[in-house]
């Protein structure tokens, strides 16, 4: 470290220290001015983020970790740097101001030292070891913030894995899960999950799978369908697959999958009419959908 | 992970004119196929794709399914690849929607069997590649030992 950064750092400190209520105001006024927040983050959040990236700092500063490294190597800087993006992510501010808004500190710390000197070539100084070390900051808030957003993306999609797929009961001893969507090995993981629980809870006799909503089905999705019809039986139960949309009929065909071993209907009504005859009960007006 | 949205309410009230003389063809465009996730994002472009050319809606099926295939294969066995979509006319002035799934993995040893229905190397049912085959009006395939694969496969618009 020359003689210079370290001058430059003990001034930093010092302004930190000394001014650093002054810095504070003048940083969060900067972001509130930049119109930076179109967010409900106030004020006072901002000031509480202010005092605890200032006494994280502070001890950066005085460390001997070379300056592009002060901000990921110091324990409390970095996840003041963290903390900070991840609440502009949650409360739906953009990456951009997220990392403007780390990035408008250098202008209130300069201003802080600005007061202490007005000797150029220290000004100077200052504010290139400033840039070097809040760069990285910048630039962490920003990776930072779309870790946090992808977070939240892989989180909603998991609720959406589960919401999508209800196990609803049709008729006595009867249940339907209609999916919406297409069906991977998650997908059908927790479909299975799902009804196989159901069966149990219910004493059901039969499941319907309704594919009606599911606009591609492959070879994988067809796999994923024979895996549940088979797990279904496994628990002695029957299993229809419903939805079977004309388009679908020829592309299964063609594509030379056989399902002939399960029972298949075009509609959900379909379905629930067979259903009612494997469960050899009376149908909803009373009529004996057997055929005895 | 599943992701809704692959829409078929879109595709079948779709009433989008097909492409007419003077509308200009889309340019081509390429799609990775790195995770599961951007088979999804490859069939809903093969989706709007077969929409825009004027498919009905079993050709639309045909033509997403087949792509659905290849670019599982190129994900599952080629270890990631490409899908590129190209809109040609054949020389009577058709028009059609070509696949391009290229991937840079081991290649496939023996093409013959691997058109074969019920042969898999992996875990599925081994009616991916011979499906596609017959979904579409015209398939070809590049590959051999260590040099990846490229399967080129085109669907036209009956007259």
């Amino acid at each position: 470290m020359s003689t210079s950064e370290a001058a430059v750092r003990e001034r930093l400190t010092r302004a930190l220290q000394e001014r650093g209520e002054e810095i504070a105001d003048r940083w969060v006024e900067l972001q509130m001015e930049q119109a930076l927040l179109d967010t409900d983050i106030g004020e006072a959040e901002l000031r509480e983020e202010a005092d605890a990236l200032f006494e994280a700092l502070v001890p950066g500063l005085q460390s001997g970790v070379p300056v592009d490294r002060v901000v990921t190597s110091t324990p409390g800087l970095h996840e003041a740097v963290v903390g900070l993006s991840m609440r502009r992510a949650r409360a739906g501010a953009t990456p951009t101001a997220t990392s403007l808004a780390v990035l408008a500190l250098k202008e209130a710390l300069l201003k802080a030292v600005q007061r202490d000197t007005r000797d150029a070539e220290e000004l100077f100084a200052s504010a290139v070891f400033m840039n070097r070390l809040l760069d990285v900051a910048g630039a962490l808030s920003f990776e930072t913030y779309v870790e946090g957003r992808e977070e939240i993306i892989r989180r909603q999609s998991q609720q959406l894995m589960e919401q999508s797929t209800p196990v609803v009961r049709l008729w006595r001893q009867v249940l339907a899960v209609p999916l919406i969507g297409t069906l991977d090995t998650a997908r059908t993981q927790v479909v299975m999950e799902n009804l196989l629980q159901a069966i149990q809870d219910h004493e059901a006799l039969v499941a319907i799978v309704d594919i009606t909503g599911v606009p591609t089905v492959d070879t994988a999705v067809a796999q994923h369908l024979m895996q549940t019809v088979n797990a279904v039986r496994l628990m002695g139960a029957d299993c229809v697959i419903s939805g079977v949309r004309p388009s679908i009929a020829q592309t299964i065909a063609q594509l030379g999958i056989d399902l002939s071993t399960i029972l298949t209907r075009g509609t959900l009504a379909d379905a629930l009419a067979a259903a009612i005859k494997l469960i050899d009960g009376p149908g909803p007006d009373g009529d004996e959908g057997d055929g005895r | 992970m599943a992701l809704p949205g692959e829409s078929i309410l879109a595709s079948r009230g779709a009433k989008r004119p097909a492409l007419t003389e003077d509308r200009r063809p889309p340019a081509p465009a390429t799609y990775p196929v790195r995770t599961e996730e951007d088979l999804l994002s490859v069939r809903h472009a093969v989706r709007a794709a077969t929409v825009e050319v004027g498919f009905g809606l079993v050709d639309q099926t045909r033509v997403v399914t087949a792509a659905s295939e290849l670019a599982r294969n190129a994900f599952v066995h080629g270890g990631g690849g490409t899908v590129t979509l190209e809109y040609p006319r054949d020389p009577r002035g058709r028009r059609g929607l070509r696949l391009i799934v290229k991937d840079e993995g081991p290649g496939i040893v023996d093409l013959d069997a691997a058109l074969t229905d019920g042969f898999t190397t992996g875990a599925g049912l081994g009616h991916g590649l011979g499906g596609a085959r017959r979904l579409m009006d015209e398939f070809t395939v590049r590959t051999g030992p260590g040099e990846g694969t490229v399967v080129v496969v085109t669907r036209w618009l009956a007259w």
